[in-house]
């Protein structure tokens, strides 16, 4: 470590690799957000903070968030349970199952959208059961919840998976033949090694859904204050031309993210150093 | 740098399937092009779809029998401002047919084409005209017969995004004039209306599907090609039509974009495929489709009289769309405070 640049690998190529990772890094990613806040600030800091600070925006970047933040916590619960299982356990059909994991990647979010609006409608297999116990899923917050949950799915599963291969049984069985209970295994022994991964597939989830605009509009309903999410109210300010006002909550949305992701990171950090303590 | 801008707006304006469509364009490679002259691409709106399709066969077969080279017609649909954002942003369209002479005004202002463009061609540059009416349940069951009665308890209106519809606009307006008429606050009345709207789609075939398939609300307020296109493919005994006593005159308007005009021929190509809408034969198609032609010489008599008659007011009634555009639908405007104001 030390000086970076100064470090010579025993392979070659640094300076070429690390060009093509800047200009890639560069032109991908750096230039497209910077052309963003260009946009969001061309107008002056006041046109931003109007853009921005109005009842609609924030109620629209609460929901987006708070519901993208719940479906990342459930896809972290049920994605390492599903990786577990898919690992650990021997069963018809896994091989299936496990690469019907990655489906939500592969679909079109509209057609993934409109699926789950079909199902989940008054009308629908999901929709009439729920419309008889008296509540509705689609046009809800509800059904915002499902779409955001089924777009985040595989991240926690995929990234949990290879370590919970590397995990060798015998881990456990050394945990058990010392006294330890099973819940005591799993929380101390256990979790520790899966907890970067698994804070790594939350992070990816919890992105993917504050993002996700395509399945979402047809499952939401769409109502102003209620189930408008901040994806679609950036679209909206786009029908009316006004590109400033939709990079503006485009920025907003940035920051928040980043700030969460940023804690995310920091909880990574915080877990690894335990693990190492282990 | 901005024309990443512009490709980040326009996928997430387009959303999820045009991302995928873009993807699998730039994996596969440009598609071949055509020669220039022989190709024209019509940027169109929503419900336009089986209008076109038939007006772009008819045409074929006329310019062919004029003694010209078979041209290849492509049309493209979505949100009519949507629509008109991608051609401003540099969507090669020789030929735009949107639903606001609005959105059209925008292409304008961007210098793609004269600002008089609506004085080019006869009825202020617009073949067809429609309007807006209600799809409700078969047999009415809500009983529901002019605009007063969707704001009685217990009647959910279905009915799209006016930030993100054309269609949507008339409905609201439509609305709007039939308060101003029967001495209501028209303001109060549409927040009333609003109030009654489970769903706000995104576009106007968007909101067919919710009320149609997904079966939500009592009545759709529809366009009444929509409306009578949901009968006929859905069975007249699911949902009936039910016609205000008053509605708006909508009138689709159709240009040439100048700037996207490539050399001569094209031209004459672009100019003879919008008079083509103005013959007989195409005016007949107008009507087989439920749009409002003009000429009805060709058209099948019974494609006219299921047109019923009703009090149309058209757009300058509410002093026209860059007025209406301002007070109503743009940011901060009498729509937003429907949600925002308590």
């Amino acid at each position: 470590m030390g000086q970076p640049f100064a470090h010579k690998s025993p392979i070659p190529g640094l300076g070429l690799s690390a060009g093509i990772t800047l200009s890639m890094l560069s032109m991908m990613v750096l230039l497209p957000i910077a052309a963003l806040l260009v946009q969001g600030f061309s107008a002056g800091v006041p046109a931003f903070v109007a853009a921005v600070n109005t009842p609609r925006t924030w109620a629209a970047l609460f929901l987006s968030f708070r519901l993208s933040l719940v479906a990342a916590l459930f896809n972290l619960m049920f994605g390492v349970v599903l990786a577990w299982v898919l690992v650990r356990y021997r069963f018809p059909f896994r091989k299936v199952l496990n690469a019907a994991v990655d489906l939500p990647f592969a679909l079109p979010t509209a057609v993934a959208g409109i699926a789950l609006t079909a199902l989940y409608a008054p009308n629908g297999a999901f929709g009439q059961i729920a419309k008889d116990w008296g509540f509705k899923i689609a046009y809800t917050q509800w059904g915002v919840l499902i779409a955001l949950i089924f777009v985040g799915l595989p991240f926690v599963t995929r990234t949990v998976q290879p370590v919970i291969e590397e995990i060798a049984r015998e881990v456990e069985e050394a945990s058990a033949t010392l006294g330890a209970t099973r819940a005591y295994t799993l929380r101390r022994v256990i979790w520790p090694m899966l907890a970067p991964a698994a804070l790594t597939g939350f992070a990816l989830s919890l992105a993917r859904a504050v993002g996700e605009y395509g399945s979402v509009i047809f499952i939401a309903g769409n109502i102003p204050l209620k189930t408008e999410i901040a994806p679609l109210l950036i679209v909206i300010k786009l029908e009316e031309y006004n590109e400033a006002g939709a990079a503006a909550i485009g920025i907003a949305m940035l920051v928040m993210s980043f700030g969460m992701l940023f804690v995310i990171n920091a909880a990574q950090v915080l877990s690894r150093k335990r693990m190492s303590n282990v | 740098m901005l024309t990443a801008i512009k490709q980040t707006k326009q996928i997430l304006a387009q959303g999820g399937v045009l991302a995928a469509a873009v993807a699998g364009f730039l994996a596969f490679g440009a598609a071949p092009q055509t020669a220039l002259a022989q190709s024209l691409l019509n940027v169109s709106y929503d419900p336009t779809r089986e209008l076109y399709e038939d007006i772009n066969k008819a045409f074929v077969n006329y310019w062919v029998g004029q003694g010209n080279a078979a041209p290849e017609i492509q049309a493209s649909h979505g949100g009519s401002g949507a629509q008109a954002r991608a051609v401003i942003e540099g969507l090669d369209a020789q030929v735009v047919t949107l639903a606001l002479a609005a959105d059209i005004d925008k292409i304008a202002a961007k210098g793609k084409l004269p600002e008089d463009w609506q004085n080019k061609l006869p009825h202020n540059a617009s073949p067809y005209t429609s309007t807006i009416v209600f799809l409700v349940r078969h047999g009415n069951p809500k009983g529901i017969q002019d605009w007063g009665d969707l704001v009685q308890d217990g009647v959910e209106v279905i009915t799209p995004n006016p930030k993100t519809s054309g269609g949507a606009r008339w409905n609201y307006l439509a609305a709007w004039a039939w308060a101003e008429k029967n001495g209501q606050d028209p303001q109060a009345f549409v927040k009333a209306l609003y109030e009654h709207v489970p769903v706000l789609d995104k576009g106007a075939r968007d909101a067919t599907t919710t009320f149609t398939q997904r079966e939500i609300g009592d009545v759709l307020l529809a366009w009444e090609n929509e409306a009578y296109l949901a009968q006929n493919e859905l069975g007249a005994d699911a949902y009936d039509i039910v016609v205000p006593s008053i509605s708006v005159l909508a009138e689709p308007p159709v240009s040439v974009v100048d700037a996207n005009i490539h050399d001569d021929a094209q031209r004459k190509l672009a100019e003879a495929y919008l008079n083509f809408l103005y013959t007989p034969d195409a005016q007949a198609i107008i009507f087989k489709n439920f749009y409002r032609g003009w000429d009805t010489s060709k058209a099948d008599p019974t494609d006219v009289a299921r047109f019923p008659a009703l009090e149309l007011v058209d757009i300058a009634h509410f002093g026209g769309w860059s007025k209406v555009q301002k007070e109503h639908f743009a940011d901060g405007g009498v729509f937003d405070l429907i949600y925002t104001a308590k």
